[in-house]
């Protein structure tokens, strides 16, 4: 079944039918714009009079603000919606609250929504690029995108290496994009969760699943960790957050057995304690902040690619 | 297409135009060179090899991409994106700009504004294998290899081993278009 | 001379299937037999020409939703489906849990004259799950079934109490099976696709737990029980082994549980969201296997008309169910394939008895109301539009074989193709 996307060129709603090619391609991008956001003026005026509108149906700060700072480093004029500023709740459909915003002059959206496929629907809606800025459990594919950006600088290349995504898999956009992601670039990953919290059904996706952090975690290049949803805790999915950290935390113990050149990531925000050791977030091989920074760099590199002349060359 | 320059008359014209910077500047002391992907880039790397050679120590080139500068995104295809490489710091400096071609003069615009974001050197100098003439903007080159009188519709082809497998310049028709 | 003749049919009389021309004189089959005349001539060669269909499971959203749909249109709808008579949800607001509102239900479906319209009782005071609803005066109004459909009746205590009431009257109790605990936050079938999605989802043992509970309970009460949507394998088989067993129950199967699985899912469009969801590819040739042996008993629609507005939403968003009272009869054509008798079982004559409708679904004879529906079965047809007010419709731009041509009620032609 189609599901729309049809790769980069035309919206960037999902990792799972982005080729080679094009990712490759877009990590050379946004390695170009690491390099634009380390000079004195951060800022070039590719996008100079375009207009970029992040649509945030759900509260988000982070994401939020890298893809402005992205918009701003690529001189487009960025326009901010949030729900609870919306007409949402006097009963406006989203087709209706999208085609408004289209029709103050807005050339992309930048989309994050709580309900699954909500940037298809504007997608199907609206004759401009979107970009999903993560939909329910669903995707989130800039984050992807940064995540094999940090890996590449680290280690030249995702072939080969093995990684491990760690902890809520089944509630997690951020694992569902990565698994895509890094398995078109080459590298091995491997689930690793409670029970409760892995996929019920993960035939045909390119990943192990195991229940056993410590089965693996010797012969891992990247431990991704992911953020435990506090609200989920405590009884429901798993009996409690001291017996999730003792099985899934990165505790200093759990470091210490790592290879040397093992790396710790975690697209945040984390809680320290819970999934991370508090040292261990702080230790260099920690890449964390690496992977904010390398998030804005990774955004210039899709809005350049949406809205950078024409793309389908 | 019909050849106006071998690879003799490139590597004499590069020689040249390495000696003219040396005169001009009174040395390299305060002289950086920055080729603009993609030909520039080799013919800067010429240059600097020729710079080295006269003056006795490595001089390196960097090079400075211009397609986030362009004023012209909308118009064309995208290209792929080329390494902005600065080998020192700028400011207070001499960059001398090396381009293959001379045209409209968009291209050295874009990369002036460029150069301006990146640092504040004292002076910007241009450097170019062929002046095709057509400006559409009050630039003019430093250092030009050879001026060439061409129609609007002709293509000029300055290539180099490293990019094309060859050394030589050539003129004809654009197909196509 | 006849009123309406309608020949060149096969047609399903007391008899079987006969080559017979049917003709009608004041709403009554007056003649059967060979080369009869009429004022008005129906053409039904190639067609089968049978009872009116019944359908078990609509939703007219009147009162109350009269955006979505109201009791004049989605019978309307009906009647293009070729159905004489539908069983009105009572899934609207205010609830029919009472006899005024069921009356006044039956009342405009008489007004609009397209079908013939029972309403469904609520089994409890507003579908809430607790106290009995006014079970004996809607009976005495007419209502011969009562469901909380939208929800099951969670509460066994409260369902057994009811079922005994219910049971005692001769009516029948209808259940949504779909575990409210297991299907709280879910939106589709728990599976690969749901997975993928990363959407929260429902395992078939939502409905598997609520049918096994609920068997129980007929065999506790002996109500006569009506198992709506069944949409799961191990649902068909719990059905199967009840009737193995000998329990008054009946169950139906919806059309786009026979069309569609998960799969449509992805494409994350919000008429493929209905409740209970579109389950696995197995799951659908298990029903699509119950339909024909019999295990399932009829086709019924779960026509569920939402206005446009309401689909502008994300999947998640989107109220469930789809309507599909034009295209019900194409689907179970397709299903059932060229068994007349087994179509007009599963379309007609059981959804009657289920819903004690009377003058509706018996085979043709002399003397009865003509309520009758000449269906061809190699019709081919693209589904373009409705008479619904709504489009939440998987089926539009799909092109269908077997189509209805003319729709008959007493005697009048509430519905005849174009062309």
């Amino acid at each position: 079944m189609d599901r729309g996307g049809g790769g980069i060129m035309n919206h960037l709603l999902t990792t799972e039918d982005l080729d080679r090619a094009t990712l490759e391609e877009l990590l050379a991008d946004a390695d170009e714009f690491s390099e634009v956001l380390n000079r004195p003026i951060p800022k070039v005026p590719a996008l100079r009079g375009k207009t970029i509108a992040t649509m945030f149906f759900e509260p988000s700060t982070r994401t939020k603000m890298s893809f402005d700072k992205a918009a701003k480093a690529l001189s487009a004029d960025t326009m901010a919606f949030s729900a609870s500023t919306s007409s949402l709740s006097k009963g406006e459909s989203l087709k209706d609250t999208a085609l408004t915003v289209r029709a103050m002059g807005v050339d992309l959206m930048v989309v994050r929504h709580g309900a699954t496929g909500a940037p298809w629907r504007l997608a199907e809606w609206l004759d401009i690029p979107i970009v999903n800025a993560g939909d329910g459990a669903h995707q989130h594919p800039t984050q992807a995108l940064l995540d094999c950006l940090t890996i590449k600088q680290r280690f030249g290349s995702l072939d080969g290496l093995r990684i491990a995504i760690v902890g809520d898999i089944k509630h997690s956009r951020v694992a569902r994009s990565d698994i895509f992601a890094m398995a078109t670039l080459g590298a091995e990953v491997i689930l690793v969760g409670p029970p409760t919290l892995l996929p019920l059904d993960t035939e045909g996706w390119p990943v192990k699943t195991t229940t056993d952090l410590d089965g693996v975690l010797e012969t891992v290049d990247v431990v991704y960790l992911l953020r435990v949803q506090l609200e989920r805790g405590g009884g429901s999915v798993f009996p409690s957050l001291p017996e999730y950290t003792a099985r899934y935390g990165m505790t200093n113990e759990r470091f210490s057995r790592l290879k040397d050149d093992a790396i710790v990531m975690h697209p945040g925000p984390m809680n320290r304690g819970v999934e991370i050791a508090h040292e261990v977030a702080d230790d260099h091989r920690a890449l964390i902040l690496a992977q904010v920074t390398n998030g804005v760099a990774a955004r210039m590199a899709v809005l350049f690619h949406l809205l950078g002349g024409e793309s389908n060359e | 297409m019909r050849q106006v320059m071998n690879a003799d008359d490139l590597g004499r014209v590069i020689r040249r135009i390495a000696h003219e910077i040396v005169e001009r500047n009174e040395g390299l002391d305060n002289v950086v060179i920055l080729g603009i992907p993609t030909r520039g880039k080799p013919f800067a790397d010429r240059l600097a090899a020729e710079l080295s050679t006269i003056e006795g120590n490595p001089v390196r080139a960097g090079s400075l991409d211009i397609g986030l500068y362009r004023d012209d995104l909308d118009l064309r295809p995208r290209t792929r994106l080329g390494p902005t490489i600065i080998p020192d710091d700028i400011d207070g400096r001499t960059v001398v700009l090396a381009d293959d071609v001379l045209f409209t003069g968009r291209t050295i615009r874009a990369a002036l504004d460029a150069l301006a974001d990146i640092g504040r050197p004292a002076s910007v100098q241009l450097a170019v294998v062929v002046d095709r003439g057509h400006r559409q903007l009050p630039i003019r080159a430093d250092f030009v290899g050879k001026n060439t009188p061409t129609s609007h519709d002709e293509r000029v082809s300055v290539r180099f081993a490293e990019t094309d497998e060859e050394d030589g310049v050539w003129i004809g028709e654009v197909e196509g278009s | 001379m006849n009123d309406i003749v309608i020949v060149g049919g096969s047609v399903l009389t007391v008899d079987g299937i006969e080559s017979v021309d049917i003709g009608i004189t004041g709403g009554k089959v007056t003649e059967i037999g060979k080369n009869l005349d009429g004022g008005s001539v129906i053409n039904a060669s190639g067609s089968w020409v049978g009872p009116s269909f019944v359908d078990v499971h609509t939703h007219l959203r009147e009162p109350g939703f009269e955006w979505k749909e109201t009791i004049a249109t989605g019978t309307e709808a009906a009647a293009a489906g070729g159905y004489g008579g539908v069983v009105a949800m009572p899934n609207t607001d205010p609830v029919t849990d009472n006899a005024q509102i069921a009356m006044y239900v039956a009342q405009r479906g008489t007004q609009a004259g397209f079908t013939d319209v029972t309403p469904a009782g609520a089994i409890t005071m507003g579908r809430a799950g607790d106290k009995m609803s006014h079970i004996d005066e809607m009976w005495s109004a007419g209502v011969r079934m009562f469901t909380d459909d939208g929800d099951s009746v969670a509460d066994a205590a409260v369902l057994r109490l009811a079922m005994e009431y219910i049971a005692n009257l001769g009516g029948v109790v209808a259940q949504h099976a779909v575990d409210a605990d297991l299907s709280r936050h879910g939106f589709m079938h728990e599976g690969s696709v749901s997975s993928l999605l990363g959407m929260a989802a429902i395992p078939a043992e939502a409905e598997e737990i609520v049918i096994a509970r609920d068997l129980a309970l007929v065999r506790l009460t002996g109500v006569r029980y009506h198992l709506q949507h069944v949409a799961t394998r191990r649902g068909v088989e719990l059905v199967a082994q009840a009737k193995d067993d000998g329990l008054p129950i009946t169950a139906e199967v919806t059309p786009h549980h026979l069309m569609f699985d998960e799969t449509f899912v992805a494409s994350m469009d919000p008429d493929y969201k209905m409740m209970p969801p579109l389950r696995s590819a197995s799951d659908r040739d298990a029903l699509r296997a119950g339909l024909v042996s019999g295990v399932i008993d009829v086709v019924a629609t779960d026509h569920a008309p939402h206005a446009p507005r309401e689909q502008e939403v994300p999947f998640e968003h989107a109220p469930n169910g789809v309507i599909g009272l034009e295209w019900a009869a194409s689907v179970a054509h397709e299903v059932i394939g060229d068994d007349q008798m087994r179509f007009f079982a599963a379309m007609s004559q059981t959804p009657a008895q289920i819903a004690s409708m009377e003058g509706h679904g018996e085979a043709l004879a002399v003397g009865h109301d003509a309520n009758i529906v000449v269906f061809n079965p190699t019709t081919e047809w693209t589904a373009t539009a409705t008479r619904s007010m709504s489009r939440n419709a998987p089926y539009l731009g799909t092109t269908l074989q077997g189509r209805v041509l003319s729709t008959i009620l007493r005697g009048d032609v509430t519905y005849a193709a174009e062309g």
